[in-house]
């Protein structure tokens, strides 16, 4: 039942790393916007906190039509980063990984800014009276201490991104070997008659890594919550 | 010659305060009733909060002052600060703790020192630990070592004993008194305690709603009417 054929290994190992880079990519941009919205004040937070909520309540298709509009090769955005860097997103792998986590970063942002807010500043405090300057104080002691709220933010963000299909399907099509990942796959294969019995292997491939996803990050969680509680 | 000088007006809220004193090496107590201004004094010296006017001076270095344009961010006081509350990072154990503040300040590794302070305080024994098993009388100890350890120009000690009860007070007292005499570290000891800054103060300043009422040696405090305060 789990010798999977070449296209089906395709479609997994895609899925993995275009959640994988995804994630990645998001992070250090989550923990930038939720930083900014956790601790700053500035003109334009409520807009800004809008528009990263926005695919979250979006239809997917819209996002994806969106992403496509701007980031396809002949939109603003996407003509910029191909004359520039050469980079090309429309009907590639990489677009999928970008639709992916701009569908996954409000749920990576959320707990991020959650776990910012939550640290006693104080401490931070303390630390700068140690000698410690402010990249030191971040890096040493905020980072640390919010490290169980990136964690989760970060599963979440990978688990939206293994699951992703809307705005994929829409900003890079269905592609096998290129954008075609688990979910595409299973759809695609739910298409054609009798393709069920084929489309179950998948299936069930998407709810064992999603479970793993879920329990790696309980095992992460409950480490770095039990820095704190002691050994 | 003065260690340190201060001079400083800072208006918060409805809350004026404007001192003005000096202070010699040895323990300088700062001493007067909760809401008199002591911890405002203290987060000025230590660079956490901004005074409206005035200047600070350590050692003979401006380390803020207005009319210049000068402030000093924290980390670059070397000021060790104890907080009321003790402060530990609960990411780190006891040893991680203590030897943040060297890390911080870029001095090398230096396991004599270290050792020195950890049998002078007495927290051999908890080393490995996280700050939530410890005692408060435990994490003040550790308080005092990691701002020990840093080096620091002049010790800022925050009503230390305020958050422990009256046998972990005669627990800690004893360590401040041998920080006093052993480690050469000038201090100014904030309290509105009058047993506790007659046993640890050199030369003590008296605060009343932000105000300097009196500055001078322990004696300024021997008078029994003091105890009322507490």
């Amino acid at each position: 039942m789990f010798h999977l054929s070449p296209d089906e290994w395709t479609a997994v190992e895609l899925s993995l790393r275009v959640s994988i880079v995804a994630t990645a990519f998001a992070l250090p941009f989550g923990i930038a916007i939720g930083w900014l919205l956790a601790r700053k004040d500035f003109w334009g937070k409520t807009l800004l906190d809008g528009i990263i909520y926005l695919p979250l309540v979006l239809p997917p298709v819209v996002t994806g039509y969106l992403l496509l509009i701007s980031f396809g090769r002949r939109g603003p955005i996407g003509a910029f980063l191909d004359d520039y860097f050469g980079l090309v997103f429309s009907f590639r792998w990489t677009g999928a990984a970008l639709a992916c986590g701009v569908m996954g970063f409000p749920l990576m942002v959320r707990p991020i800014r959650l776990a910012l807010e939550a640290i006693d500043r104080r401490l931070e405090d303390a630390a700068a009276t140690l000698g410690a300057n402010r990249l030191r104080v971040f890096l040493t002691v905020t980072l640390p201490l919010a490290l169980p709220g990136i964690i989760a933010g970060a599963v979440m963000a990978f688990a939206r991104a293994l699951g992703e299909f809307g705005a994929t399907i829409t900003f890079v099509s269905n592609i096998p070997g290129e954008t075609q990942t688990i979910s595409a796959a299973i759809y695609t294969l739910l298409q054609i008659p009798g393709g069920e019995a084929l489309a179950i292997r998948l299936v069930l491939i998407a709810i064992a890594l999603s479970l793993a996803a879920l329990i790696v990050s309980e095992w992460f969680a409950r480490r770095a919550g039990m820095r704190f509680q002691g050994e | 010659m003065n260690v340190l000088a201060v001079d400083v007006e800072k208006k918060l809220g409805g809350f004026e305060l404007s001192a003005r004193f000096e202070a010699a090496g040895g323990v300088t107590a700062l001493f007067g009733p909760s809401g008199s201004g002591k911890t405002t004094i203290v987060s000025m010296i230590a660079g956490l909060l901004k005074p409206d006017r005035g200047s600070i001076a350590l050692n003979g270095t401006k380390l803020f002052d207005a009319a210049e344009g000068i402030n000093l961010p924290p980390h670059q006081r070397h000021i060790g600060y104890v907080f009321q509350e003790g402060r530990l990072f609960p990411h780190l154990n006891v040893q991680q703790n203590i030897d943040y503040g060297r890390r911080m300040s870029g001095h090398p590794r230096d396991p004599k020192e270290f050792a020195r302070v950890v049998a002078m305080l007495d927290v051999g024994h908890l080393l490995d630990r996280r700050p939530r098993l410890l005692s408060g009388g435990e994490r003040q100890r550790v308080a005092i070592g990691r701002a020990l350890l840093m080096r620091p120009r002049l010790l800022l000690l925050d009503e230390p004993l305020a958050s422990l009860d009256a046998g972990h007070k005669r627990e800690i007292l004893p360590y401040l008194i041998r920080l006093r005499d052993e480690a050469r570290v000038p201090m100014v000891y904030v309290s509105h305690t009058a047993a506790e800054v007659r046993r640890i103060a050199t030369q003590v300043v008296c605060i009343e709603a932000g105000r300097v009422i009196a500055a001078d040696g322990v004696e300024l405090i021997k008078n029994a009417d003091f105890d009322a305060l507490e």
